[in-house]
């Protein structure tokens, strides 16, 4: 008796779907193992997945009785907030362990950590942490499915995939786009998953910032290089402003905060470069006065906030295909 | 999977869902109506039976659609990844007889997850049940309040419904696959 083919049956709508059929990945580690249609599947369910938070009881019990554990090695409250609200919008048990109150502060390595956690049978691991591949590491070692909410300076697949749906929202589709993401690209988990996420869905992507925070190859990952701001504005449909990691501090390579917004700062000046309709993108959290200007930030263009609320529905849309909407390893042997 | 017979045709369906529109303004005050069609194909049949109604009784009664993929006890065993649809309800169901409408009625499980997607939006009056045709093989205690057409099947069986909205022509037929769909 496979009961797999009986809901595949009785539901003829699911079937009948083009798109129905695309199987999600195991793991969501980064956006370079990610096929086009795997994104569109993705970009297609968080579109409808705004609409649960517009209900009068904004939950659904999509993921009643499964397990979601965030583990944020690294300070965030944007993408740690939007994974739990995800996670319970969709009736699943969601447990966030940061570091500080984790044992890691005593000295206990990342393996350690997740064979433990692993033992408690959770069903997702949402882990952000500060060394590039520790998600395909905890990939490698759990049998849960992992969800990367940023590793280092690698990739957070889920801002791209949230900036992906609100360049979408605005501009209807991906052909023929020009993005101008600035800043500091070298540092930017944010900026790399997004390069290889609009190159994928066939935007073109032009980076411009500091030399001194301009990664060596940046070409190989499929983006054209500007060092003059302008040049990199110029026809722009969307711009994509990246945050000046001040805590860094000394790592910044950087002579001062305000030479930077005199040079790479988005000023309503400097967007007037860009094309008409161009729109103005930030991850956040925003250093107002540094890399943009609160008349931008603020301003009619701005979608800044829409990246939030679209943030929310792609990580719902993350969550229900990682658990409930693709068939697992196990179940496949099964 | 191999055609075995065609069981209704356009005119067929027509006359099936005139009917059950009659019955539907027979037993409840149509000003008091709603309908919502369940994805996919509930949703053009839910609204030919809108149409119908407004052309008996004169009353445009309020039409919704519900998408059930989140509300599903066997998400896991689905094997590709289902599409997630909205969900499109404009009204408050407080007051109304809410019609669910849905092609087919198998296990029950879809309409079993469309009345939970229901309580969650509002208390409607009452919850009944329009389908176009009823295969058997109930897995839960439910039953549909109007009935297209009763068709007794085996469970090695499928029963394909055409919308010409989707499918580019209205009929139902039913396939049989080469081993038991369960």
């Amino acid at each position: 008796m496979n009961k797999g083919q009986v809901a595949k049956t009785e539901a003829t709508r699911e079937v009948d779907d083009r798109r129905g059929l695309v199987e999600f990945a195991a793991n969501l580690t980064g956006i370079a193992e990610l096929s086009k249609e795997q994104i569109e599947l993705l970009l297609d369910t968080a579109e409808h997945f705004r609409e649960v938070s517009q209900r009068p009881i904004k939950k659904v019990p999509a993921l009643r009785g499964k397990t979601i554990v965030n583990l944020f090695f690294e300070p965030s409250t944007r993408t740690r907030t939007s994974f739990e609200i995800a996670g319970k919008r969709l009736s699943a048990d969601v447990q966030s362990v940061s570091a500080s109150t984790s044992s890691v502060v005593k000295g206990e390595t990342l393996l350690d950590t997740a064979r433990n956690i692993e033992a408690m049978a959770p069903d997702i691991l949402v882990m952000r942490h500060k060394s590039a591949g520790a998600a395909n590491f905890l990939a490698r070692h759990c049998s849960a499915a992992v969800v990367n909410a940023g590793d280092g300076a690698h990739e957070h697949p889920t801002q791209a995939l949230l900036d992906a749906l609100t360049i979408r929202q605005a501009k209807g589709g991906f052909a023929g786009l020009r993005v101008a993401i600035i800043g500091d690209i070298a540092h930017s988990r944010v900026a790399r998953s997004n390069i290889l996420c609009l190159g994928k869905l066939g935007a073109s992507v032009v980076i411009a910032g500091p030399p001194t925070l301009l990664p060596w190859r940046a070409d190989a990952l499929g983006a054209e290089v500007e060092r003059d701001m302008n040049s990199a504005l110029a026809g722009a449909d969307v711009v994509m402003m990246l945050r000046v990691q001040v805590e860094r501090g000394g790592n910044l390579n950087l002579p001062s905060t305000q030479e930077y917004f005199k040079l790479f700062g988005l000023t309503e000046e400097r967007l007037a470069r860009a094309g008409e309709d161009a729109v103005v993108l930030h991850p956040g959290p925003m250093n107002r006065g540094v890399e943009i200007a609160s008349a931008v930030a603020d301003g009619p263009r701005s979608l800044i906030l829409d990246q939030v609320s679209n943030g929310l529905a792609v990580r719902m849309a993350v969550l229900f295909l990682l658990a409930g909407g693709s068939a697992r390893n196990d179940e496949s042997a099964a | 999977m191999r055609l075995k017979a065609n069981i209704m045709d356009a005119v067929q369906i027509d006359r099936a869902l005139s009917r059950i529109a009659h019955e539907i303004v027979e037993k409840n005050a149509p000003e008091r109506v709603a309908l919502v069609g369940i994805r996919t194909r509930g949703v053009p049949l839910a609204k030919t039976l809108h149409a119908k109604i407004k052309e008996f009784e004169g009353v445009d009664v309020p039409l919704g659609n519900v998408d059930v993929t989140l509300y599903r006890d066997d998400l896991s065993e689905v094997a590709a990844s289902p599409v997630v649809q909205a969900t499109e309800l404009g009204f408050e169901l407080k007051g109304y007889h809410v019609v669910l409408v849905d092609d087919v009625l198998f296990t029950g499980r879809t309409v079993r997850a469309a009345m939970d997607v229901l309580m969650d939006f509002g208390r409607a009056s009452t919850i009944q049940l329009a389908v176009l045709v009823d295969r058997g093989h109930r897995e839960l205690p439910l039953r549909a309040d109007y009935v297209g057409k009763n068709v007794p099947t085996s469970i090695r069986e499928v029963i394909k419904v055409a919308c010409a909205d989707i499918d580019g022509e209205d009929s139902v037929s039913i396939l049989e696959a080469e081993q038991a769909v369960r």
